[in-house]
């Protein structure tokens, strides 16, 4: 790093002993497959610091967004520093203390980073027992650590403490191939400690972006278009200039207004009066299906084996083909987008809610044309993510309107931008035609568009296949296919996917005459899928029967960045309503080694939860790019009497690499509870939500 | 129209110069700089912003500040004031958040239930808390929490 970069870091960050991130282009960057990467960590900023005080800091650009990073972190820095959990401070999403190790999607932090971080505190560990070893006269090899006390079992009374061994220094190591522990050793992995944020969280001390508050801070309220496509006109701001304190700002197609107080710069926008251009007519959420079949671009083949032809002669006429669809899903985190940006000696600092700072980092810089060093992104605490804030448009409106003003200021999203800015899990239409001979599945072929091709292939055991992909999440769609921006939606492609091809394997099932469970068992070899499907069939008592039953279970495996997961629900269906109450879910997952239990529980509870909604009832509303829902009136979250009983079972996997468990858990959600409801009532639903409307009109159809 | 008006706030004489009609929310967070109170729909539709005036739990962001001049308001800030309260104890316990943000609307709508029904039954929880949204769900465990701050606190919250 430059000697400025230097300068500042150690101002910030103090003295004690630091291990800086080594710059290994293999290990920084992404699976090539994800939408956007960082260019590899150019700064060398600091994994880990060992204060005089003995307390350890460890920094990481990943954010907080409830999934339990800064807990996760703090574990493995124990585990390998051989100090209390307690002692261990975490700093995460600030640009100018943590390296750029990625934005936080993707599951990327237990498989990617936190091996880092483990390194940084084995060599942190190895530095430190090489100055215990001068300083008490004794070997390396014959020195114990125990919560940060280094002592020499050949004499008791000699210690000493890794606060007195950096006392006063300032030693910089770089991450070099210390080895890391071994499971048999584990004293913190593998145990549930408190939650590093939970007594901020839980006094309402904890800090997001819009809580930050400074003398002269502007709140902001922008103009905004009635629907995508919309051009501004004219905007007559005349009455809102009348207004006492508030500050009216124009600069190249933004209008906005600053005032002291956030309600009244709303109530003061409201007196602008703005002509809009409206868009050319487009789809709506009923039309989208067939705009998308039409608008997708050429398909790819993601992978194909055998001889689709061949397959169909020896279906002999056993074909099952459906078209699933599935709509638009909003993020809808509780907190909307919020930024706060203050100037200070012409440097910037943004305290955004954002699920990659470097990013906003690298768009707050360009809007701007400020250098690197001008430009820093806090992002300590963010009131959800789920994908959709990966971008941060807010932090470089706050941004730009801080610069104009010459003050602080706060743009804080209403609920109303926050519907109409998410970039949206792409509405998809999954063609699948399959066929069975003698109980197994000898022809597949899958064509998707929209939803993207991640975890795309099926895992089954199936000769004769090919599966397609045209547009999805991750750009690159012809203009127009999407009637506004799409995005990453927890575990992105693999929701939709999951939902129409294990949908199709229950109707491949019904068509054989095999119970569900035993079909996918006689066509499956992959070892750690069928772990997790026996180990939830287990677990929910899965007795064998061919559906639909009139019991209401259903069951789906799936497999999304190499975490397998396998779920069984319970439903009650309701004939003359339509309506859907999900009594039971298991969950069995496997995703190696679990570093923090309780953490990972929480995950699992919340994906089930969360997956609930898109599955039965979320659907974003729009027509001519204008987007109807606008709140949570018009978009049902899942909600306190949803609670169904949920049992999650953590597969083991001690030897394997740990993965990531945020997103796995979410992704059978659509398929097992569209069996549950086929086993119910025979009635098979082919597009999400299952709304009440929709099984009341397939019921009527029978 | 401005004006000065006065409540208890978290236990103290509170002051503050503002149109009536303005939102207790913003007064709140804004003009008073507590922002453990939390925006999220503006609407009345998610409880993020939910505080206790007298003995219920309103949702601020619907409430003029008119509206609570000479009662007694309570937000997350004054829940934890004097030590951690049963609620917060039992979140803490049952880890019934994630990202917590709306972890100051649960705790203080579970602090209302309370007051009013020290022994709520499962699904008297259920049905008070219904409207309180959370994106994480996390709410098998904040029904726990409940569970548990009920039984701790033996006969009510203090």
């Amino acid at each position: 790093m430059s000697e400025l970069r230097r300068r500042d870091f150690f101002g910030i960050a103090g003295a004690g002993l630091f291990v800086f991130f080594h710059p290994d282009p293999a290990e920084a960057q992404e699976p090539g497959r994800l939408p956007t990467r960082a260019s590899g960590p150019a700064d060398f900023n600091a994994y880990l610091r060992i204060a005089a005080d003995g307390r350890v800091t460890c920094m990481s650009g990943k954010v907080e967004l409830g999934q339990g990073v800064m807990t996760e972190m703090a574990i493995v820095l124990a585990e390998e520093l051989d100090v209390a959990f307690d002692s261990i401070d975490v700093v995460l999403g600030d640009t100018a203390l943590c390296p750029n190790d990625g934005g936080t999607y993707g599951s990327m932090t237990t498989p990617l980073v936190v091996p880092t971080v483990r390194r940084a505190g084995a060599e942190a560990r190895a530095v430190l027992l090489q100055l215990a070893a001068e300083k008490l006269g004794a070997p390396v090899e014959r020195l114990q650590v125990t919560g940060g006390v280094v002592g020499d079992p050949a004499t008791p009374a000699a210690t000493v403490t890794y606060a007195q061994l950096v006392d006063g220094k300032r030693i910089e190591r770089h991450l070099a191939n210390i080895p890391v522990k071994g499971a048999a050793g584990f004293r913190t992995i593998g145990k549930s400690p408190r939650r590093k944020d939970a007594l901020e969280k839980i006094t309402g001390q904890a800090r997001y972006a819009g809580d930050m508050i400074f003398p002269g801070l502007l709140h902001a309220a922008i103009l905004r278009p009635p629907a995508h496509g919309a051009k501004l006109k004219s905007a007559d701001t005349s009455a809102a200039e009348k207004v006492p304190g508030a500050q009216v700002i124009r600069d190249s197609g933004m209008v906005a207004v600053l005032h002291e107080r956030p309600d009244i710069a709303r109530q003061t926008l409201a007196l602008v009066r703005a002509e809009f251009e409206n868009p050319p007519d487009g789809p709506d959420d009923r039309t989208i299906f067939e705009h998308l079949r039409k608008t997708a671009p050429p398909p790819r083949v993601v992978g194909a084996a055998g001889d689709l032809a061949e397959g169909e002669r020896l279906a002999a006429g056993a074909i099952v083909e459906s078209a699933y669809l599935n709509g638009y899903v909003a993020h809808a985190p509780i907190e909307t987008h919020s930024a706060t940006a203050r100037f200070e000696d012409g440097q910037v600092t943004v305290w955004a809610s954002s699920q990659a700072p470097f990013q906003v980092k690298g768009a707050v810089m360009s809007a701007l044309g400020l250098p690197a060093d001008k430009v820093r992104i806090v992002s300590r605490y963010v009131g959800g993510g789920f994908g959709g804030k990966t971008e941060a448009d807010q932090g470089v409106e706050a941004a730009r309107l801080a610069r104009i003003s010459g003050k602080p200021v706060q743009v804080v999203w209403n609920r109303r931008e926050e519907f109409f800015y998410d970039r949206f899990r792409p509405a998809a239409v999954m063609t699948i035609r399959a066929g069975v001979a003698g109980g197994k599945i000898v022809l597949w072929d899958h064509q998707i568009v929209g939803a993207g091709d991640r975890d795309a292939l099926p895992f089954y055991d199936i000769p004769h296949r090919r599966t397609t992909s045209a547009g999805g999440w991750m750009g690159g769609n012809p203009p127009g296919m999407n009637p506004f921006e799409v995005g990453p939606w927890r575990a992105p492609s693999v929701n939709s996917i999951t939902f129409a091809r294990e949908s199709h394997i229950d109707a491949l099932a019904a068509k054989a005459g095999v119970d569900p469970v035993e079909f996918r068992l006689n066509n499956l070899t992959h070892a750690r899928v069928r772990g997790v499907l026996e180990a939830a069939a287990k677990q929910f008592g899965w007795k064998a029967a061919r559906a639909p039953s009139g019991r209401g279970v259903g069951v789906a495996c799936s497999i999304y960045n190499n975490g397998c997961s396998a779920s069984c629900a319970e439903v009650a269906v309701n004939r003359s309503t339509g309506a859907v109450v999900v009594k039971r879910i298991v969950l069995a997952l496997d995703v190696g080694p679990v570093i923090n239990p309780d953490g990972m529980r929480q995950q699992a509870e919340g994906c089930l939860m969360m997956g609930m909604g898109p599955a039965l009832a979320e659907e974003v509303k729009f027509r001519n790019g204008e987007v109807l829902t606008r709140n949570f009136d018009g978009y049902p979250l899942p909600r306190f009497s949803w609670l169904p009983k949920v049992e999650i079972v953590l597969v083991d996997h001690p030897e394997a690499a740990a993965l990531g468990g945020g997103e796995a858990p979410i992704v059978t959600m659509g398929a097992v509870l569209a069996n549950a409801i086929y086993d119910a009532v025979g009635v098979r639903l082919l597009q999400l939500p299952m709304t009440p409307e929709r099984l009341r009109a397939a019921l009527a159809k029978g | 129209m401005e004006r000065t008006i006065s409540f208890r706030l978290n236990g103290k004489p509170t002051s503050v110069k503002a149109d009536g009609q303005r939102m207790l929310l913003w007064v709140l967070r804004s003009d008073l700089g507590l922002t453990g109170t939390k925006f999220g729909c503006g609407e009345a539709l998610c409880g993020a912003c939910t505080v206790i005036v007298g003995n219920a739990a309103v949702r601020s962001c619907v409430t003029p500040v008119g509206a609570v001049e000479g009662k007694t308001v309570l937000t997350i800030e004054g829940i934890g004031q004097n030590g951690l309260h049963a609620v917060q104890q039992a979140f803490l316990n049952h880890h019934a958040f994630q990202c917590g943000y709306c972890t100051p609307g649960m705790i203080v709508s579970a602090y209302a239930l309370l007051l009013e029904t020290p022994r709520p039954t499962r699904e008297q929880i259920v049905r008070h808390m219904e409207d309180n949204l959370c994106r994480c769900g996390a709410h098998g465990r904040i029904v726990e929490a409940i569970q548990e701050a009920a039984a701790a606190a033996k006969g009510g919250a203090r």
